[in-house]
């Protein structure tokens, strides 16, 4: 991984990865996000959690300027996303994985598309390049189906493929947009893996989530987002007794729809109770 | 046949026949992946009122036409990006205004007639001129290099527009530039296949490629291939009796291909999914 020393920019103290406040996001003038105040700064491991039109997605991707603010402003490292040129210092992995009208991509090809914040125009495809992509089909399993089209594979593998387009780019931030939900517990070990590498690299992470299984252990924050507005932010929740220990290597012993969640934060913050379940 | 080929209008038309098999399908296969596929016939329609413009003011009529056409494919972008529901009916008028203006400019036009106004609907290959071929190769080659310089990021522009986004690409220049190449695409395509039959070509290849092919670039070349295969041969097809048309013989040939395609993609694709072990998951690494 010499590649990443190089690849990565030298950090600035006390810089944030993203920062909003006020953030307002209005879309067919209805009020998704009512007054956000939202720092996250480098290497923190940061869940956004919620209900179904809470506006945890909106709210990521409003960190990102991928939705305009109808109010407030949002600040990526210290820019608005505007102004913002670094963008290979971002890894977006969306909900899904988008195959456009029907023309067959591969799975390296797509992984490789991560390159593109890298990649000045005209520029050609070089030996850092391949090797990126291939150590991030590696990491997701995916190796022997570089050559298939995106099309063929089964939901939880899509989401690898969307996660090795993010690896393949090296950022320091990762912004995952609800990267568990929908698929099978191989892969959300999988991404646990994954993440735990990321984590120890002292990458970013902002995740959306509303559980999150296998990649509890790794969480550093969770942000509970209710009615367009936080109500929660502080510690995580963390199940009690044995495995809260610390240095606890986390395998997760319950069920996915843990109900002992929504208690635990709901005490850690006085948010009032939370309701998770009834989601689809 | 060998007659024939030497006849200088012969070697206009298969010149001509070339630039634009090779060039609409290369520009399609980014508007298919964009879900743009009547991009095109929006377009074809709009540069009719260029043509016209062109034998009401006495100028060449394929240089009003890009002129226009471009006009229009950048209209059409603007109101696509905006997103609206009444953009599709945005769309519609600018359609009809396309048609409807050019076939009344062209009937005030004095040397306008209703032959000129068919060669220009339904192609007219056989007349093409050797300053047509400059404008259509100049206009091919502009098409070659946007596709060169500008392909990977279209590629990630047409997969995923958010994601072309957060990759801090300019999305807005981008979709601009692929609807005015798509505008030179069918300036050069209006001569060989008529106006009302240029989307075909940016369509079908790239329809009959992706029946048998597993990725982007190399549906891309073979759609490339198919083009310029159906382009000359409706062309020759053409040469076995004056009344078969070469734009209608083009497109005809093409849609053949594609039954064809459908039916051996079929075939290769369930010959794939029995092949052992593609399936099976790869090891995972276990510990982080």
């Amino acid at each position: 991984m010499s590649e990443t020393a190089t690849e990565t920019g030298a950090r600035t103290a006390g810089e944030t990865a993203f920062s909003m406040t006020g953030g307002k996001v209005t879309l067919d003038r209805r009020p998704i996000l009512r007054g956000v105040d939202l720092t996250v700064r480098p290497g923190e491991v940061v869940a956004v959690m919620g209900t179904n039109g809470s506006g945890k997605s909106t709210l990521v991707r409003a960190l990102l300027g991928l939705i305009p603010l109808s109010g407030g402003q949002t600040l990526l490292y210290g820019r608005p996303p505007a102004r913002f040129r670094d963008w290979w210092r971002i890894g977006y992995v969306p909900q899904r994985l988008q195959v456009g009208g029907g023309v067959p991509a591969t799975v390296r090809e797509v992984v490789a598309s991560g390159r593109i914040a890298r990649q000045r125009r005209l520029r050609r495809t070089n030996a850092a390049d391949r090797a990126a992509v291939a150590d991030a089909l590696e990491a997701v399993g995916l190796t022997a189906r570089a050559g298939d089209p995106v099309q063929h594979l089964s939901g939880g593998q899509q989401q690898r493929v969307l996660i090795a387009r993010a690896l393949a780019g090296r950022p320091d931030t990762y912004v995952m947009d609800e990267p568990t939900a929908g698929v099978d517990a191989e892969t959300q070990r999988l991404l646990a893996d994954t993440l735990a590498t990321l984590v120890m690299q002292g990458r970013t992470i902002v995740l959306v989530a509303h559980e999150l299984g296998p990649l509890e252990p790794l969480i550093t924050r969770g942000v509970v987002v209710r009615d367009g507005l936080i109500t929660h932010d502080g510690a995580p929740p963390r199940p009690e007794g044995e495995c809260a220990r610390p240095g606890h290597e986390h395998v997760h012993p319950h069920a996915p729809d843990e109900p002992g969640t929504a208690e635990i934060l709901g005490r850690g913050a006085g948010a009032g109770p939370l309701n998770w379940q009834g989601e689809a | 046949m060998i007659e024939l080929l030497r006849a200088p209008f012969f070697q206009l038309a298969l010149v001509a026949a070339l630039l634009v098999g090779l060039c609409a399908p290369a520009v399609g296969t980014f508007i298919v992946q964009r879900r743009l596929s009547l991009l095109g016939d929006g377009i074809g329609h709009v540069a009719l009122t260029g043509v016209a413009l062109g034998f009401l003011t006495n100028t060449e009529p394929v240089l009003t036409a890009v002129v226009v056409s471009v006009a229009g494919a950048v209209a059409i972008e603007l109101v696509r990006a905006r997103g609206r529901t009444s953009g599709d009916v945005a769309l519609a008028l600018l359609f009809y205004g396309g048609i409807a203006g050019g076939v009344m400019l062209m009937g005030i036009a004095p040397g306008g007639s209703n032959a000129k106004l068919n060669s220009y609907l339904f192609g007219a290959i056989a007349s093409v001129t050797i300053q047509d071929i400059w404008v259509i190769g100049a206009l091919a080659v502009a098409v070659i290099a946007v596709v060169v310089v500008f392909g990977r990021e279209l590629f990630v522009l047409c997969q995923d527009e958010e994601m072309a986004r957060a990759s801090g690409l300019p999305v807005r220049f981008l979709s601009l530039v692929i609807a005015i190449t798509a505008a030179l695409t069918v300036v050069i395509a209006m001569r060989v296949v008529g106006l009302l039959l240029v989307s075909a070509l940016m369509v079908i290849p790239v329809a009959t490629s992706q029946q048998l092919t597993r990725g982007f670039r190399a549906t891309m070349a073979l759609a490339m291939t198919i083009g310029v295969v159906v382009a000359v041969g409706g062309l020759l097809a053409s040469t076995l009796s004056p009344r078969v048309p070469p734009g209608a013989a083009i497109v005809l040939l093409a849609l053949g291909g594609f039954v064809l395609a459908l039916g051996v993609g079929r075939f290769v694709r369930r010959g794939r999914v029995r092949e052992p072990g593609v399936h099976e998951p790869t090891p995972v690494r276990e510990a982080a």
